[in-house]
């Protein structure tokens, strides 16, 4: 196995592209070298991207964030303008792990990873985040939602890899909240997690909503009745209920040894429930 | 597969070595370095008996790989105590009888130093949080948040 560090992103999309066997991308390797241990994967080369300085850094960028795909959870969250801006999508990169994984851990990486349960991504998904893809063709932009398409498996091509996050500018009075359900306090992989936004007129009627599911299907799962249950509200009681069976009745989880399906269902809409209410909280100011 | 060339400090003095491409931090630590302080638990980030700080960041080093470390600044348990004297930290886990066998105290200690650094007054719930990546099953926990709130509550005394 070959260990590659370049320090600039056009020499890491060449040697990922120009790379004839397979070569994985080394972020915060939380993932990447648990399976190098087990034997799940066996690459030959990992393309460390941390030396990118570019790719280390949160900048704002048109009244939005770009976090590089080197940057930890941890320096997430000891950046006061980002949490100000994005509680839930901070909240939910703070639930990965320990705080020595949190030390290491990425938001690209939880992507790429492409758990279903993974804890930041329908926190990213419901405040519009796109990653920006980088490859020999250049870079797109793709919708965070549209990168993982099944358990351990997304939509990169080959020689492509997630660079940064970009969370676009929200509207005044909007709010972002991320929960998720685990039988213990910490460390724990979600049973059900749910991510949600919404942005308030002068009046608090709710004008604009995201809703999106973690843990219940194959990949996470906008849920757009869900946001229809509460766009036009004043997220009352019963725009509540609708939301939380709009969850319930989208959810399409699997039983394992975490939750059950009714379980995971019957979450999916409680959760959601409280997050609209934090979000709510949080849009008030 | 050819050794990469590693230059790094290690508890504030230079450190040189060579490392396969795929060796984490710890193999790199016990079996090369012969720093055998950070243990190898799970092997896979999930219990911290190998923390240590990479730039002042608390880290799995099983989970990271030692040509990583080029150019970095590492803290081990081995550079917790100042020669024969002990860290307050090490100290009242002693009083506290905050350990047993033993295996989870070096990682325990690397990380509750790295909290004090971070928070000077953590609460028993910070604490607890903060070393929920730390798992211990000896003690049942109580001993060790003692202790490290003991001497958290010394320190900034003594400041």
């Amino acid at each position: 196995m070959r260990y590659l560090a370049p320090t600039t992103l056009d020499d890491a999309i060449q040697l990922l592209s120009g790379d004839p066997g397979d070569c994985r991308v080394l972020a915060g390797g939380t993932d990447l070298l648990v399976r190098l241990r087990s034997g799940d994967a066996e690459p030959d080369s990992i393309l460390d991207i941390k030396r990118i300085e570019d790719l280390r850094q949160i900048t704002k960028e048109d009244g939005g964030w770009l976090i590089g795909a080197a940057v930890s959870s941890a320096e997430m969250n000891e950046h006061a303008e980002l949490k100000a801006a994005y509680p839930g999508v901070c909240e939910a990169a703070d639930l990965i792990g320990s705080t020595q994984i949190q030390g290491r851990c990425t938001l690209a990486g939880n992507l790429c990873n492409a758990s279903p349960a993974a804890d930041s991504v329908p926190a990213m998904v419901a405040v519009r985040a796109v990653a920006r893809v980088a490859g020999p063709n250049g870079t797109r932009d793709v919708a965070v939602e549209d990168i993982p398409t099944g358990p351990g498996k997304t939509s990169l091509e080959k020689g492509e890899f997630v660079a940064s996050i970009f969370l676009p500018a929200k509207p005044d009075r909007s709010g972002d909240a991320y929960l998720r359900f685990i039988p213990r306090t910490e460390m724990d992989i979600a049973v059900v997690g749910c991510g949600l936004s919404l942005t308030l007129d002068n009046d608090g009627t709710c004008t604009d909503a995201r809703v999106a599911l973690g843990a219940v299907g194959p990949k996470v799962m906008l849920v757009d009745a869900a946001a229809e249950a509460l766009i036009g509200t004043k997220l009352d009681d019963a725009a509540m209920q609708a939301l939380s069976k709009a969850c319930s009745d989208a959810a399409t989880p699997i039983a394992d040894k975490r939750g059950t399906v009714e379980f995971r269902t019957h979450v999916a809409g409680v959760l959601a429930r409280r997050a609209a209410a934090i979000a709510k909280t949080r849009a008030e100011g | 597969m050819s050794n990469i060339h590693v230059t790094t400090k290690i508890n504030g003095d230079p450190t040189e070595y060579l490392c396969a491409p795929d060796e984490t931090l710890l193999d790199v630590l016990r079996d090369r370095l012969g720093m055998t302080g950070s243990k190898e638990g799970c092997g896979t980030g999930d219990c911290g008996a190998c923390s240590v700080t990479i730039n002042g960041r608390l880290v799995c080093s099983c989970l990271v790989l030692g040509a990583e470390a080029e150019g970095a600044e590492i803290e081990t348990i081995e550079g917790m105590a100042d020669g024969d004297q002990l860290h307050p930290l090490q100290q009242k886990f002693i009083e506290h009888a905050a350990l047993q066998c033993g295996i989870c105290t070096p990682g325990i200690l690397v990380a509750a130093k790295s909290l004090l650094e971070k928070n000077p007054d953590p609460t028993e719930e910070e604490a607890r949080y903060w070393l929920a990546g730390n798992l211990c099953r000896c003690t049942g926990y109580d001993k060790i948040i003692r202790a490290v709130l003991d001497t958290a509550a010394d320190l900034r005394k003594a400041s």
